[in-house]
């Protein structure tokens, strides 16, 4: 993939620092997949406590985008430029990779809950991290479960296999799973994609509950779900970001023609 | 009815017929063995020593010495399989040097299983030393077993989702405890299966024993076990002529009266417990994963 530098047309919002609290910051950032540049021009900031959509059309780089936030790209992909997680620039070396994915939690696209009981699902970090008191577990497994909303459906069946869930009661379990670690970031890519509308829109209404608590990042290819559930949007295109505005002001009155183009469905 | 029709209906039955002779040719064999064996298959056959002159011997040592011959075999080559396995699928890229691995694993399995058997002779038996011996069986036994093990259990890692290792990686785990506690107990149940399979090769392999293992099989104390005297059932040390490997011998050189009785019964508790070996695979996979996947 070969990019015009040329200044497109863009529009990135940017807050005041001074007075909001930006949880996560993105600057100077470049994405290579071996020497094709996936991703550049995508300075974004993550303000604390909002839901941020990441829409755009396949392989507008918004997957790519997301999974450098907690270093899921590694292997994959080389990344260049600061990712600021509070301030610091976590895309450096000596950052301890594992602290900054349980910092920064990441819901797949497809639910893939282990082989294990619900109950080891949700624990199992925890329980390689050294936690064994069982009293601890057992309340990390209630209170995690209650706030992905699936309690009610699973708490008289924690032992048994999580795969044996539906898609929506699975990924909501694997939701409790990222949120057992105490994430204070939640990265979703395209958590809904899998999932008929009823589950769909219970997730839509989990996130909103966990929204007081956790910075959520979330890509989605529906814009509709974008328009309802977040409070900020970023439009990729070709591998850059657009435009960042309120999702309110994307979707009525984009500043962009691109933006327009994508969000009244002429292309994408 | 037109032409598709009757063309197609003409292949079906063709593929039947097949499939059909295939299944014949097995079930003739099967039966064949049994229905000449089993009469001749009792408790007391199942255990009592060889006699090389009189009439009335049993199996019971090779069978003894075929299931010890197995388990030592398979407690060598399972950690190696699985080690080599895990890296080949999880950690290797594709390189050079990966592709040469494979092609060695290739290379090994296609190799006759006499020439592992002369091989493990030269090596085990004569430069190490250990003799015709339960070791040098056991070892070349891991050379013979190693790379469809290998494969085996390769396999069984690769059919495990990609999210999963994502999901691992995603809670903040190092690759390494993703691999140990999520990827292979996934994989568990085809690994078992893999096992069991791939015991039930070991189990009858003959050519690979005859110079390793050997041809003899002293009487055994049972009421010793102490590895470390000769005459205990589990000392690595000694000869021990396996199930295979004893009908083997007594067809070409056996002399006792009731030799073709003895043949035909050792093979019907050969195949009786090869078959038992792969119906149980997947059986007992799927039960472990059940058992795995819920404490219930």
């Amino acid at each position: 993939m070969q990019f015009d530098t040329n200044n497109h047309e863009r529009f990135i919002y940017h807050f005041d620092p001074e007075e909001n609290d930006i949880d996560m910051q993105t600057k100077d950032l470049e994405i290579y997949y071996g020497k094709n540049l996936a991703m550049h021009q995508a300075d974004i900031q993550f303000k604390k406590n909002t839901i941020t959509a990441l829409i755009g059309p396949s392989g507008s780089g918004k997957s790519t985008f997301l999974r450098s936030l907690n270093r899921m790209n590694d292997d994959v992909a080389t990344v260049k430029g600061q990712i600021l997680y509070k301030g610091v620039n976590i895309n450096q070396p000596g950052i301890d990779v594992y602290e900054v994915r349980r910092r920064i939690g990441m819901v797949f696209q497809r639910p893939n809950p282990f082989a294990k009981s619900i109950y080891d699902n949700v624990t199992f970090a925890l329980q390689r991290r050294g936690i064994h008191d069982k009293k601890v577990l057992d309340e990390v497994v209630e209170t995690t479960l209650k706030q992905a909303a699936v309690w009610d459906q699973v708490k008289d069946s924690l032992h048994k296999s999580a795969q044996s869930l539906s898609g929506g009661q699975a990924q909501r379990v694997c939701i409790a799973r990222a949120l057992a670690v105490k994430p204070d970031v939640l990265l979703l890519d395209e958590p809904a994609s899998a999932l008929d509308p009823v589950s769909t829109s219970q997730l839509e209404q989990t996130l909103r509950e966990l929204k007081p608590n956790y910075t959520i990042i979330i890509v989605t290819h529906n814009m509709q779900q974008a328009a309802r559930l977040s409070d900020y949007t970023v439009f990729f295109n070709l591998g850059e970001a657009i435009e960042y505005n309120k999702t309110r002001k994307i979707f009525t009155r984009p500043k962009i023609k691109l933006t327009d183009d994508y969000v009244s469905g002429n292309f994408g | 009815m037109n032409r598709v029709q009757k063309q197609s209906q003409i292949a079906i039955i063709v593929l039947k017929a097949i499939a059909g002779f295939v299944v014949l040719i097995l079930a003739f064999l099967i039966g064949y063995i049994f229905i000449t064996g089993l009469p001749n298959v009792s408790w007391k056959f199942l255990t009592s020593p060889a006699k090389a002159f009189s009439s009335g011997g049993g199996i019971g040592v090779q069978l003894f010495n075929s299931f010890y011959l197995l388990i030592l075999a398979m407690l060598i080559s399972l950690p190696i399989a699985l080690g080599a396995s895990i890296y080949l699928n999880e950690y290797a890229k594709d390189n050079w040097f990966t592709s040469m691995i494979r092609t060695s694993i290739e290379i090994l399995s296609s190799l006759p299983s006499v020439v592992v058997g002369l091989f493990g002779f030269l090596l085990f038996v004569v430069h190490y030393n250990f003799g015709f011996s339960i070791i040098s069986g056991a070892l070349t036994l891991t050379i013979f077993n190693l790379p469809l093990l290998t494969r085996n259990i390769e396999e069984s890692l690769a059919s495990v989702a990609d999210d999963q290792r994502q999901g691992g990686l995603g809670l903040g785990l190092s690759k390494y405890e993703t691999i140990i506690h999520i990827v292979v107990p996934a994989a568990l149940p085809g690994i078992i299966s893999g096992v069991i399979l791939c015991s039930g090769r070991v189990f009858g392999e003959a050519a690979a024993l005859i110079y390793t293992a050997g041809q003899s099989a002293p009487a055994l104390n049972f009421g010793d076990w102490n590895p470390f005297n000769i005459d205990s059932p589990l000392s690595p040390l000694r000869p021990a002529e396996t199930l295979a490997v004893h009908i083997w011998k007594i067809n070409s050189e056996g002399i006792m009266p009731d030799l073709t009785q003895v043949s035909s019964g050792s093979a019907a508790v050969l195949v009786l417990a090869i078959l038992i070996f792969n119906l149980s695979a997947r059986y007992i996979g799927r039960k472990v994963f059940e058992k795995m996947t819920s404490m219930n």
